[in-house]
């Protein structure tokens, strides 16, 4: 059925070209810095040097005498509208604790005034010749740390809101207990580990960009580099108490985002541009993106799960505590998903329990980062699926095959635990993870290997070794995300596609023209895009939570399917035919007896010559579930025991993400987000000094993975048919972040028998490790 | 031209000429400003910026024929240099060989770092018309990207490899 289906298509699943791509290719000016704007004036901010201090006084006198200057704003200069930057669905589910500028600073990097000149050096010269005089206070770095009694508090002001325990710096709580029995009563053996992951950050290679400026009606237009133009619009209205009539957000062409770019952090530039009534540009640097945008959150994670010797995991209990650093963005959500994300992943016969907080320290500000916490409960739900197969003598391959998720199953955890709220009930609607494995393991070699590896390492001190592991992730986030289209005809037959999602570079504009291409029975270079500009296009809430292709595909096909409607009347009056005799194909409309008009015909006919209208449709989409897509994480590694280098020799995911609506930008995601994953694993994290100052904040420093880094990565799409999806797509953007952290760590315990549950996993840790071992 | 000194006028700059893709151009330049500064403030916006540091390659461009970060590299350097941006390589009517096959291969997703690494490739396949895996990941480097994780990329530039011996035919 999948199949026969899928062969149908004539432009979804189709590996079309992306049809931005030339353009970039050609160094089109495309991105937000890309444009000069008369009379643009330079922004520029005071970063705190403190982790945690009061101002007690500031003074920018000297700074505005500097030739050029034309604002220096501190916290006395902008309305105090506690806020948050996450940009989430409203009302957000995340810690009203933040705003433009305060008077107390809470990492080293936080705002502390910003200025805007005409040029770059005199900006430059005026954040210096700021005058701050500040009390220091005690800072408290680590989460579990900040939970203690008399540790600092962080968030001491009095107007911030929804923050559950602002005493003992708790930015968010959640916990969940499903309990059929006695904890561990029915299990032959406990297994319980403690995983931890540091900052992480997102390293888009384009750095945080926005430029502000007023069009000839005194509106404010923000030019920026977001995934979420219509939260923005919103966010920057509600801290600076502007209305959003008074505000258009436009999104060009974005040098990836990862998430790092769901933070409205245009709130500064915004009260420059009005306080200057002048254009402003503020361009983070590198070092400024490291430190003071977004990371992943750090975690701490406690594991303990009961397994019968027949296999069966009894119980599940999982404790997470994330690190949000100074500010609560996504605190309580991407917690939350730490546990809906993963826990669902496999069956589990008595008792379930979720016990996660979101906790303030005084270290950089935590975020939205695809995997959004699954990445870090993978990490260790995935170790620890390794640790329960070895202690029943099970084949690990085999211990999931018969846990994982199937068809038509739920979990309570659906229900219980969605993004900030309640989720829904939901059962798995497509998984093609049986395939997947299959697939997987014949790639990668697995048993040929095994058995070859067991020998081979015998005598060598390069130890080789397999790792796997099982993930899933959503497709948005149900009975929250809503996207919507407008898609008009034009006189060639052609369409106009508007469209508030947002392409940061995925590739999304290009598979929403395929979905409607599909619909509308052209080829996609007949659907011209245009996306995200909160003037011009319908809503969206944004490229987030997996969500573009599902939901705001979704909706593009309802309003290309409203549209075909629309042809199909003005055809049968063309025709003199029944609407119900009518298709469309190849441009024209055709009636079942053979009669046919052009596309063409069609659209002059309806826009000058007879009852004359635009052929035009909007719809919305929003879901009830979220489909999870599932994929298998092979790693054929090896392990220098004398210099604890770890080499990927082999990397095979196998994504099931319903139907690829475009296979090439589908494995593409993937490949990326495997990358990433490999990076974060053995290479990535910020460090800090003790009075935390980060140590590492620029590419030479904190290493990413580069082309020479990888061996062989490779990506297998494994369709299946979600029938709730657009063509039966589900996601694909976030769900391989997820494996490369447990698949080497399992991989690196099948080549040398050390257990890393610390990323990254530095050749220091594997020799570490291996010198416990042998003492 | 190269060695000829060069002095501050009155404003505290320099008055540099150069070739830029092929075309002559004088620039003003502070002693300060780097040369990627400087190509964009001329309009060559397809030379990005993503660290300043010299450790992306975002920035890549060519510099007499050699491969070079322009944003750690002083604009009065460039004096008397022939320089090559993305723009000087192809164009959307017409573009180079190896920007067609990274569109082809799917190798752009956000294409922030695609102009630099398009430049890198031209600067291996102008020496190298057939290399290796190997040596297509070496060369690739110091491009960094962290939206495709490099296979179609590398894919990428092995295609605009044959596709470059096919035209030289």
């Amino acid at each position: 059925m999948p199949e026969a289906k899928t062969k149908e298509f004539k432009v979804v699943n189709k590996r079309v070209e992306k049809i931005d791509s030339l353009g970039l290719a050609c160094g089109e000016p495309m991105f937000t810095g890309d444009v000069d704007i008369k009379g643009v004036l330079y922004a520029k901010l005071l970063w705190s040097p403190h982790a945690h201090a009061r101002i007690k006084n500031i003074d920018v006198s000297q700074a505005l005498k500097i030739k050029g200057v034309r604002a220096a704003l501190t916290y006395k200069d902008v309305p105090r509208v506690p806020h948050t930057t996450a940009g989430q669905g409203y009302p957000e589910p995340s810690p009203y604790d933040t705003y433009i500028l305060d008077n107390k600073v809470r990492f080293v990097g936080d705002r502390v005034a910003a200025v805007a000149a005409e040029t770059i050096e005199a900006a430059e010269e005026a954040v210096k010749a700021v005058k701050v005089d500040y009390e220091i206070l005690p800072a408290v770095l680590d989460q579990l740390e900040a939970m203690k009694p008399g540790a600092p508090v962080i968030h001491d002001e009095k107007d911030s809101k929804n923050i559950p325990d602002a005493k003992r710096n708790i930015a968010a709580k959640f916990d969940f207990e499903v309990k059929n029995g006695e904890w561990f009563a029915d299990a032959d053996h406990v297994v319980e580990k403690t995983y931890r992951i540091p900052y992480f950050q997102h390293c888009a290679i384009e750095p945080h960009t926005t430029i502000c400026y007023f069009d000839h009606q005194n509106r404010l237009i923000i030019r920026t580099s977001t995934q979420v133009p219509f939260h923005v619009r919103r966010i920057v209205a509600q801290a600076l108490n502007l209305s959003v009539k008074d505000i258009r957000v436009i999104k060009p062409r974005i040098g990836g985002g990862f998430g790092s770019k769901q933070e409205v952090l245009e709130d500064v530039v915004a009260a420059l541009a009005l306080k200057t009534k002048s254009p402003v540009r503020l361009e983070y640097s590198r070092k400024e993106v490291f430190i003071s945008s977004r990371t992943r959150h750090p975690a701490f994670m406690k594991l303990k799960t009961g397994v019968k010797k027949d296999g069966t995991i009894t119980d599940m209990s999982m404790e997470i505590i994330l690190n949000t650093g100074a500010y609560g963005s996504h605190a309580l959500t991407v917690m939350m998903c730490s546990g809906s994300h993963t826990i669902p992943m496999y069956r589990v016969k008595n008792n379930i329990k979720f016990s996660g907080k979101s906790v303030y320290t005084n270290l950089p500000v935590a975020g939205a980062y695809r995997g959004y916490g699954a990445t870090q409960a993978f990490f260790g739900l995935e170790a620890q699926m390794d640790l329960m197969a070895e202690k029943i003598g099970m084949d690990p391959v085999l211990f999931r095959k018969k846990n994982y998720i199937k068809l038509g199953e739920g979990s309570p955890v659906f229900k219980a635990m969605g993004e900030g709220r309640e989720g829904v009930e939901q059962v798995i609607t497509s998984i093609g993870l049986a395939e997947g494995m299959e697939r997987g393991l014949k790639e990668i070699g697995w048993y040929e290997k095994k058995k070859r590896y067991a020998a081979e390492n015998k005598n060598s001190h390069v130890k080789k070794g397999l790792g796997m592991a099982c993930l899933m992730q959503g497709s948005g986030i149900p009975e929250v995300d809503m996207g919507s289209a407008t898609i008009k005809m034009n006189e060639d037959g052609s369409f106009n596609l508007l469209i508030g999602a947002t392409d940061l570079g995925t590739g999304s504009d290009t598979i929403l023209a395929q979905i409607a291409a599909e619909v509308l029975e052209v080829p996609n270079t007949d659907v011209i895009v245009y996306s995200s500009d909160t003037d011009l296009t319908p809503f969206d809430v944004g490229a987030y939570a997996s969500s573009t292709t599902f939901i705001s595909g979704g909706a593009v096909k309802k309003t290309a399917e409203k549209v075909r409607e629309m042809i199909i009347e003005v055809a049968a009056k063309i025709l003199d035919e029944k609407k119900e005799n009518l298709y469309l194909k190849d441009k024209q409309v055709f009636s079942k007896d053979g009669k046919r008009v052009t596309f063409q015909e069609v659209a002059n006919t309806s826009l000058y010559y007879y009852n004359q209208h635009q052929i035009i449709a909007s719809a919305s989409h929003f879901a009830r579930t979220s489909p999870p897509p599932f994929s298998a994480h092979f790693a054929d590694i090896e392990v220098d025991t004398r210099t604890g280098e770890v080499k990927v020799v082999d990397y095979v995911s196998c994504v099931d993400c319903g139907t690829a609506i475009n296979p090439t930008l589908a494995e593409g995601q993937n490949d990326g987000a495997v990358v990433n994953g490999l990076s974060h694993t053995l290479a990535e994290g910020i460090e800090f000094s003790p009075n935390g100052t980060p140590l590492n904040a620029n590419f030479r420093r904190y290493k990413i993975f580069t082309s020479s880094d990888i061996e062989k990565v490779r990506t297998i799409l494994i369709p299946t048919y979600e029938p709730n999806g657009p063509f039966g797509a589900k996601s694909v953007s976030e769900i391989g972040i997820n494996g490369p952290l447990p698949a080497l760590s399992n991989a690196i315990y099948d080549a040398c028998g050390v257990r890393l549950c610390e990323a990254p996993f530095t050749p220091y840790r594997i020799l570490m490790a291996l010198k416990k071992k042998q003492e | 031209m190269k060695n000829e000194k060069l002095s501050l006028d009155k404003n505290g700059r320099f008055e540099i000429s150069l070739k830029v893709n092929g075309k002559p151009l004088s620039m003003e330049v502070k002693p300060s400003e780097s040369l990627l500064e400087a190509l964009r403030k001329y309009g060559y916006k397809g030379t990005k910026k993503g660290c300043d540091t010299g450790d992306c390659g975002s920035c890549a461009i060519l510099m007499d024929g050699s491969s070079r970060v322009s944003c750690v590299m002083p604009a009065f350097l460039a004096h008397g240099s022939e320089i090559t941006t993305i723009e000087g390589l192809g164009t959307v009517q017409n573009p180079h060989a190896i920007q067609a096959a990274f569109v082809e291969a799917g190798a752009v997703q956000c294409g922030f770092c695609i102009p630099g690494m398009i430049v890198s490739a031209k600067h291996l396949l102008d020496r190298n018309k057939t290399p290796g895996e190997g040596e297509i990941k070496h060369h690739l480097d110091g491009n960094l990207c962290r939206c495709t994780g490099y296979v179609k990329q590398i894919e990428a530039v092995k295609l605009a490899a044959k596709k470059l011996r096919k035209s030289s035919k």
